[in-house]
């Protein structure tokens, strides 16, 4: 129930380089942190994982199912158990909490459910259990352009909750919460997917809360991985070296001179901006 | 009123100026004969046959019948233009393909350059006299509008949401109707309720051609120079129309 | 979570629904609605023979020269029409527009004058604009006969009451204050048009006039099936005679024009823009 990538690399359409050489094998239940600076290719990483950006070159293996070698049918059942929070809540502004959190299942439903759920919510306990979880059980029946960006960013992650996922990926997920409730969030994340025994990957951009809620953590680098360690062995060093030179002078392959960047010997703030 | 008037302006000026005394000249309008006295005098007889309107209470049971058939023909063809419009617009926006794309334009294109009341002339002949051909050919050439502005709308709206939903595994319809119809939903209704406006007009005067409702009355009326009763109905048909804008406006404002 | 919270639409979205199935019948009955009238045999001959006659369209040179005459005819009649709703509009919008209204300067002693006026002007362009232009076209055959001029006033009227609207309004939400200094400054209120909104507002009120010519060649085209000259005359005449060849050579000639129009007016308008 984990994942394999071998040699994964993807160029986007425009050109650029997102991904090269990926080589990174999760098993299943494993909790996994990526960190990296903005650009770095963990979106990318992450969509791969969530089989909907397909990789020009190298084999991606997801549940132990071939993404892009199954038939569609057989795609969208391997996708319906994949569950993905994107960066910034992909809700429309005008929809209701309910109809935003139940669509978590919209993969696992008959048509006729989906269409039904429209009208009136079919589960609307459901959707109400997960809410609770973060604290907004209240913002049930309310519209999602009422709430504010930390909000709507737990109403994304109620819904993958309301998912029940076997691979739970999240990207950036706490980017618009205070420190407390990024804490919070987390741990609540790492404990769902203990407790189902799921499998978890998430990029964040705080690297305190990396290394203090993840057991491995790999850090992600111009496209590539530049280490893969479990979280204690994660040095001060590397994590310069990992946030190093970020848009600075042109230089290429090792050598590196030293960079005078504002946060060095520094981790980078919690929250992000 | 700039640094100097281009040549390409003065020229249009010019063009524009030829091409109104062009079209006067043309038409070989009596501006002359329009504006003596005879004619003027002419006129004030004929707007004098209009007062009164006609107020016996069996025509204005008839004026309120075809008024009410008026409404109906305006609010059926706008709903199923509406739900024409949006099945048409999902491949004219380019979601299936560049040919579904191309087809879908040809098509909404067709429907929206021939006018209504062409359309009216051909429905006569398809679905016989009454009000039915005048919903049909009022739904046809609406259906060519919405399409096109709904395909407007959903060409600008961002893809994300759908896409996040696809990419657990929803099947299409359901990504659609959760992730981009809630988002151009607002809008579509609006051009909707606008086409509503315009077609309480167009039915009116379908009945010119036979496709029913207000429109048969007059030109009936005018016809036996019952000008008293056509006054009643014209004066029926701004109401309506008023009403409608009346709705339509609160409608939208509810919509928000 | 013990309080299960109704969901407070599902009444009023069933109250909705429910009026609208009740609505839908009455509506239904008064439009006729039986589709399958499209399909009876009779309907289907007719509308079938008719469309046979379509092919070959009709081009024998002496109809052409009857087409191409009253399709001059009918651009004539719009471009006359836009003119002479131009002489309409433009005295009635300005009327409309409250920023060239001295009174309003200073201590309103004879404001009430100026408001009433603007009422007057605001009920007349309803007038002429409410009367769709084809009933104006038919009450102006009755005076003037049957020929393009009874079109071409019928557009001037209605046209006029929606020009003088809309340009009201675009001078109404331009900038007031260029021409509010003018006649603070004790100009006239025709210089305070020309140099304190025209700047402004020119390019949008050319843009206008331009959509509205383009809706008034659409509008000239069905013009003659009241007896009001141009194309629509024509096809009424084939139309009544079911000659399917020359009903499509004109539909033809209102898909060109009405495209061309189309284009031609998109393209001015985006010179403008």
């Amino acid at each position: 129930m984990g994942f394999s990538l071998e040699g994964v690399g993807l160029t986007h359409a425009n050109g650029f380089r997102a991904l090269r050489g990926i080589d990174l094998r999760i098993a299943p239940g494993e909790r996994v942190a990526l960190i990296g600076a903005s650009g770095a290719g963990k979106t990318t990483l992450l969509r791969v994982l969530a089989a909907s950006l397909r990789p020009g070159e190298g084999r991606v293996t997801l549940l132990d199912g071939e993404p892009w070698a199954c038939a569609p049918a057989a795609l969208r059942r391997l996708r319906a158990r994949i569950g993905l929070v994107h960066q910034s809540p992909p809700i429309p502004p005008r929809q209701r909490v309910v109809t935003a959190v139940l669509a978590g299942r919209l993969g696992q439903w008959p048509l006729w459910k989906c269409l039904a759920s429209l009208v009136l919510p079919v589960d609307p306990d459901g959707a109400r259990a997960a809410l609770a979880r973060l604290d907004l059980a209240e913002r049930l029946y309310e519209r999602c352009d009422r709430l504010s960006g930390g909000q709507l960013q737990r109403v994304a992650l109620a819904r993958v909750l309301y998912q029940q996922p076997d691979l739970l990926l999240a990207d950036e997920p706490v980017s618009a919460m205070d420190p407390a409730l990024s804490e919070l969030t987390i741990s609540l994340l790492n404990e769902e997917a203990t407790r189902r025994g799921v499998t978890l990957v998430a990029s964040l951009h705080a690297v305190d809360l990396a290394l203090r809620h993840f057991p491995r953590v790999v850090g992600v680098k111009e496209g590539a991985i530049l280490f893969d360690l479990p979280a204690a062995q994660v040095s001060d060093a590397l994590l310069r070296e990992l946030y190093a030179a970020e848009g600075g002078l042109p230089l290429t392959g090792g050598l590196r001179a030293p960079e005078p960047a504002e946060t060095a010997g520094e981790l980078p703030p919690l929250r992000c901006a | 009123m700039r640094a100097g008037v281009s040549f390409g302006g003065l020229l249009a000026v010019v063009l524009v100026i030829a091409g109104v005394a062009g079209s006067f000249a043309y038409l070989d309008m009596p501006l002359g004969a329009l504006f003596s006295g005879a004619a003027a005098g002419e006129i004030v007889d004929f707007v004098g046959r209009f007062f009164p309107p006609e107020l016996a209470p069996d025509f204005l049971a008839k004026v309120g019948w075809a008024a009410l058939e008026t409404l109906a023909i305006s609010l059926v063809s706008t709903v199923l233009a509406a739900v024409a419009g949006a099945v048409l617009a999902l491949p004219a926006a380019g979601r299936h393909g560049v040919a579904g794309r191309v087809a879908a334009r040809f098509v909404l294109n067709l429907l929206r350059s021939v006018p209504e009341l062409v359309w009216a002339t051909l429905m006569v002949l398809a679905a016989g006299l009454g009000p039915f051909a005048g919903t049909l050919a009022l739904a046809l050439h609406t259906t060519g509008v919405l399409g096109r502005l709904f395909a407007e709308a959903l060409e600008n709206t961002p893809p994300a949401p759908a896409e996040a939903l696809a990419g657990t595994g929803a099947p299409s319809l359901a990504a659609f109707l959760y992730g981009t119809f809630p988002l151009v939903a607002a809008q579509w209704l609006a051009y909707a309720l606008y086409r509503w406006e315009m077609n309480i007009r167009m039915a009116a005067i379908l009945g010119f051609v036979g496709a029913g409702g207000l429109g048969a009355l007059l030109y009936f009326s005018l016809s036996l120079f019952h000008e008293a009763e056509a006054s009643t109905v014209i004066l029926a048909m701004l109401a309506m129309a008023v009403a409608v804008d009346g709705v339509s406006a609160w409608l939208r404002r509810a919509s928000v | 979570m013990s309080t299960a919270v109704r969901d407070p639409a599902a009444l009023p979205r069933l109250g909705w629904t429910l009026a609208a199935l009740v609505l839908l019948w009455p509506l239904l009955r008064l439009t006729d609605f039986h589709p399958v009238a499209l399909f009876e045999a009779g309907n289907l001959t007719a509308m079938g023979n008719f469309l046979a006659g379509f092919l070959p369209p009709e081009t024998s040179p002496d109809f052409l020269s009857l087409l191409g005459k009253a399709t001059v005819e009918t651009l004539a009649m719009a471009t006359a029409g836009i003119a002479l709703s131009i002489l309409l509009a433009v005295p009635l919008g300005l009327v409309l527009t409250r920023s060239l209204s001295i009174a309003r300067l200073g201590p309103g002693r004879r404001g009430w004058i100026g408001q009433s006026l603007r009422a007057v002007a605001r009920a007349l362009l309803a007038v002429l604009r409410g009367v769709p232009e084809l009933v104006w076209a038919l009450l102006f055959v009755r005076v003037f006969g049957l020929g393009a001029a009874a079109g071409v006033l019928a557009l001037g009227i209605t046209y006029g009451g929606m020009l003088g609207k809309v340009y009201g309004e675009i001078l109404e939400s331009t900038d007031a204050r260029p021409a509010r200094a003018l006649l603070e400054a004790g100009s006239g209120r025709l210089a305070a048009l020309c140099y304190g909104l025209l700047p402004n507002a020119a390019s949008e009120l050319v843009s206008y006039t331009v959509y509205r010519w383009e809706c008034a060649v659409r509008a000239s085209v069905v013009m003659g099936f009241v007896g009001a000259g141009g194309l629509g005359q024509l096809m009424d005449q084939s139309m009544k005679m079911l000659n399917g060849g020359e009903a499509a050579s004109i539909l033809v000639t209102f898909l060109v024009l009405v495209v061309a129009a189309d284009g031609l007016s998109e393209l001015l308008r985006r010179r403008l823009a």
